[in-house]
């Protein structure tokens, strides 16, 4: 038993289910991605995780507890936290703004973990004072990942980080992603550069239209030649 | 000489009464402007939200001039004011539990929140008149004037006199504290910047736990207060009387447009260019041009491009010409 198992989700947003049978898992300190074809279902997986959708079949459990019921907002006060692919910031509050409200749920002091945000993303410190929505595409993204990871949480999820920024900026941020999970926290990430987001997997999963077509470490996939020639161009 | 009498008359009958017209209608449009960026909809029923606080107001103001209680120079009207605010804001909460929350549940467009807001505003206009009555209300009291017209003449040896009336200074005084108090509020309490969070990006709010109901809730009480302090202003500067608050709904709603739905600054902007722009346009500026110009000039006419009966088409016109250019409003705001 994983510390995040999403086990046979299977469910859609009207009466066609998009998920099939899906199954998704991911342990402690490790970086699990999802990596498919468009329109394989990836996002509706992570939202399905997230507790965005209603499953028809399958259960998700977090750290044991089954937490299939709860509403997105309760899966955050279990520990989990979620970096949409767009609008994932408060484009006219301040960066320091930005991260204090991520850090709603929290009476104790947030201090100290908004230091270790700015650690992680030394240019967020000196931009604390400038409105996120003034910010480049890569500094929201980095604006973004710093407000989830403000409540603490054990799973960070993520859904395309590196969408739409340059790819100096996309390697530095999978680089801050590895120093995320070294932390400890968990993350589940869906990506569109499968090539770059398998290299730093500790799992993978190459969904197909809803259904988990290949399941393995990230280097197994890359490593395997009928991945390598359908999904990632030889 | 001549040129000082021309801008004292500027001042008597633009500048001063435009200011105080001007601060009414900016606590006007941030209520406006502040349902607008929190549920997201044109609150038609804020004018007679106005009017039903201010009648609150009225009638604890006779409660108090019955038992005696005066502030001295200042109108009585002020004590009346947080009891005013406080029963407007109970109103606020029970129409929210009553009728905007089954809206809001069934997750409906915004226009129709704008047309059940329209029913909101019928019904409450029908309650002010039933409480209060149709006809004008003064209820003005203590000091009328802090700078006299005939003193002011006296004492400077001008020809033209300067009245500063005691309820503009104290418009434009409230004004400036409750505004204060509003940005403090939004930019440096936690409930304040869960606000601005939920206005500016409502799905990520709800992702980092921010309960939207009580952002509504709040949004409703700082509305209901607005609203009650611009209605009292206003009736302390002028008069009472249910159907005119009806009608400065569209100069209220011009100035939330012209700086930009949702932007609290632009809809301060917004009240004064709108207040400005409406007496300016129709005053009749003879007088002021004649201490000007040589006497051979004078103008025959009275210099008065528009009838104040036409004042509202100002508004009006600002309002349309603002949403085809920069339909985002002067400060940027939301598209309507």
């Amino acid at each position: 038993m994983t510390f995040l198992t999403a086990d046979s989700m299977t469910g859609g947003y009207g009466a066609a289910d998009i998920l099939h049978d899906c199954t998704i898992g991911v342990d402690k300190g490790e970086i699990a991605v999802i990596v498919g074809p468009n329109g394989a279902g990836k996002s509706t997986a992570m939202k399905a995780v997230f507790g965005m959708l209603t499953l028809r079949k399958g259960r998700v459990t977090l750290d044991g507890r089954d937490i299939t019921a709860l509403t997105p907002q309760d899966r955050v006060a279990q520990g989990m936290a979620f970096v949409p692919q767009t609008n994932n910031v408060f484009p006219s509050m301040s960066v320091e703004e930005n991260l204090e409200m991520g850090a709603f749920l929290r009476r104790d002091d947030i201090t100290r973990t908004m230091e270790q945000v700015y650690d992680l993303f030394p240019i967020l410190r000196d931009k604390r004072r400038q409105n996120a929505g003034e910010l480049s595409g890569g500094q929201r993204q980095q604006v973004a990942v710093g407000r989830a990871l403000m409540t603490e949480p054990k799973l960070l999820m993520l859904d395309e980080p590196t969408a739409g920024v340059s790819p100096i900026v996309m390697d530095e941020l999978f680089d801050r992603i590895i120093e995320v999970a070294r932390t400890g926290i968990s993350i589940l990430m869906v990506e569109q550069n499968a090539r770059q987001a398998l290299e730093i997997a500790d799992k993978g999963y190459v969904l197909v239209q809803g259904r988990n077509a290949y399941t393995d470490t990230g280097a197994a996939l890359l490593a395997d030649p009928e991945v390598r020639r359908t999904f990632l161009g030889g | 000489m001549e040129f000082l009498n021309a801008i004292v008359a500027l001042a008597n009958f633009v500048l001063i009464p435009a200011t105080s017209y001007g601060a009414q209608l900016a606590l006007g449009a941030l209520g406006v402007t502040m349902i607008y960026g929190i549920l997201r909809f044109s609150n038609f029923a804020h004018g007679d939200t106005m009017a039903l606080g201010t009648a609150f107001a009225i009638l604890i103001t006779w409660g108090l001039q019955g038992m005696g209680v005066s502030l001295g120079p200042l109108p009585t009207a002020l004590l009346a004011l947080p009891v005013a605010i406080g029963l407007t804001g109970l109103v606020m909460l029970a129409t929210d539990r009553a009728v905007y929350r089954f809206y809001r549940r069934k997750k409906v467009v915004p226009v129709i929140l704008v047309i059940v807001s329209m029913g909101v505003m019928f019904v409450m206009n029908g309650i002010t008149r039933f409480l209060i009555g149709v006809d004008e209300i003064r209820f003005s009291d203590g000091a009328r004037f802090l700078i006299n017209a005939r003193e002011f003449k006296q004492s400077t040896g001008l020809d033209e006199g300067l009245a500063l009336r005691t309820t503009q200074v104290l418009t434009v005084v409230t004004a400036v504290a409750v505004v204060a108090l509003l940005f403090w509020f939004l930019n440096h309490t936690r409930t304040g910047k869960s606000m601005r969070a939920f206005s500016d990006n409502e799905d990520l709010a709800l992702l980092s736990g921010i309960n939207p109901e009580r952002v509504v809730m709040y949004a409703w009480l700082i509305a209901g207060a607005l609203a009650t302090t611009a209605g009292v202003l206003y009736g302390l500067d002028k008069s009472f009387k249910a159907f005119t608050y009806f009608q400065l709904l569209l100069p209220i709603f011009a100035s939330a447009i012209v700086g930009g739905l949702g932007n609290p600054v632009g809809a301060i902007a917004g009240g004064f260019l709108i207040a400005y722009s409406e007496v300016a346009v129709t005053y009749a500026f003879k007088k002021v041009v004649s201490y000007l110009v040589p006497e051979a000039w004078e103008p025959s006419g009275l210099m008065q491009l528009l009838s104040t009966d036409y004042k509202f088409a100002v508004s009006f016109t600002i309002l349309i010409i603002v949403l085809l250019f920069k339909p985002t409003g002067l400060f940027k705001g939301k598209a309507v």
